[in-house]
């Protein structure tokens, strides 16, 4: 399988890399760019914020951004309504000239939970605007089935709170979601290190999107490329097919033989 | 004539379009939108679309992200 094309296709559109990057929270331009190149992500995530009227001379992102390479995957990000974040994906697509939107609908600030029912109120909006939903949900089958009935192009349950890096909490969830849903599972948000994107990965998801563990890490760039390793190393692990738990001991060196 | 741009009032000329505020405020047009009273203008009516007196106009853009921040 390393030889072999292990591409994940969202609304018909081929990704060689399963890890999707935010482009928030770095020190500067520079470093940003630096992580995406090194994390080897095609699909990056965008805020769609009003432009600075008073001070014209501040860089803009996309200033930095090669648009040949990547994927804008604009989020709606502080958004606590249906109302908000349709308007903000109507912003996106006027500002980007693409149908991909990730989708968020915030229910409170402290935890930063999604909103399902304004999720799934805005999801059937943007839908039916011919819109590509990539929704950030709660780790809950009913919620990412409805979603998927819904059209949307995937379903991107929490690992853990935005921002937490408390890793991938409630695997069975995730487990149980990826046995009931067809469309793309990417684990949104919670990922704090690689062995939490390969635990995402060994469970089967068909992809990692992250941010803060990148953008916060001491060393971003570090933290880019182990992140890329982690998703890789994890969906090998979870193609290989691992051996099965066992209570004892079962010895890898031949019995026969052995000195008497 | 007075508008309010993305919270701020401005002064602009009568009858200004869409095209000649980016224009005053040397913003490009391509990788904006902008929403005149909460209705998305099309990037083909920048140069048709006239303004009016006490328009509210947001002109977003693309910045990092990929959590939660203030919203619009």
């Amino acid at each position: 399988m390393t030889t072999q094309r292990d591409t994940l296709i969202i609304a018909g559109r081929e990704f060689n890399s399963r890890l999707m990057v935010g482009t928030g929270k770095y020190a500067s331009f520079q470093q940003m760019v630096q992580a995406l190149e090194v994390s080897g992500a095609e699909i990056i995530t965008v805020a769609v914020r009003r432009v600075n009227i008073s001070d014209r001379n501040k860089e803009s992102l996309l200033d930095h951004i090669d648009l040949k390479k990547y994927t804008l995957l604009p989020n709606t990000a502080g958004c606590y309504t249906a109302d908000d974040a349709v308007r903000t994906c109507r912003l996106a697509r006027e500002a980007g000239l693409s149908d991909f939107v990730k989708l968020e609908v915030l229910g409170d600030e402290k935890t930063l939970f999604p909103d399902n029912e304004e999720l799934l109120k805005a999801a059937k909006i943007l839908i039916a605007e011919g819109f590509t939903v990539l929704p950030y949900c709660s780790d809950d089958v009913t919620v990412c089935r409805k979603l998927e009935d819904l059209g949307c192009a995937a379903v991107m349950p929490l690992g853990a709170p935005i921002g937490s890096g408390l890793g991938i909490r409630n695997p069975y969830n995730i487990k149980i979601i990826l046995e009931n849903i067809k469309v793309p599972v990417i684990v949104d948000a919670g990922v704090g290190c690689a062995s939490d994107a390969a635990i995402a990965m060994e469970l089967g998801c068909d992809g990692v999107l992250m941010n803060t563990a990148i953008a916060g890490a001491q060393d971003p760039i570090a933290m880019a490329e182990a992140m890329k390793l982690g998703v890789r190393a994890g969906r090998l692990s979870y193609k290989a097919g691992r051996i099965a738990r066992k209570l004892y001991a079962n010895a890898s060196s031949p019995i026969e033989g052995l000195l008497g | 004539m007075q508008i309010i741009v993305n919270g701020e009032p401005a002064d602009i000329r009568e009858g200004s379009t869409v095209a000649e505020l980016l224009e005053h405020l040397r913003i490009g047009r391509d990788r904006v939108a902008v929403e005149v009273g909460l209705e998305i203008v099309p990037k083909a009516s920048y140069d048709s679309h006239t303004l009016s007196e006490g328009d509210r106009i947001e002109i977003v853009h693309f910045v990092g992200g990929g959590e939660n921040r203030a919203g619009l």
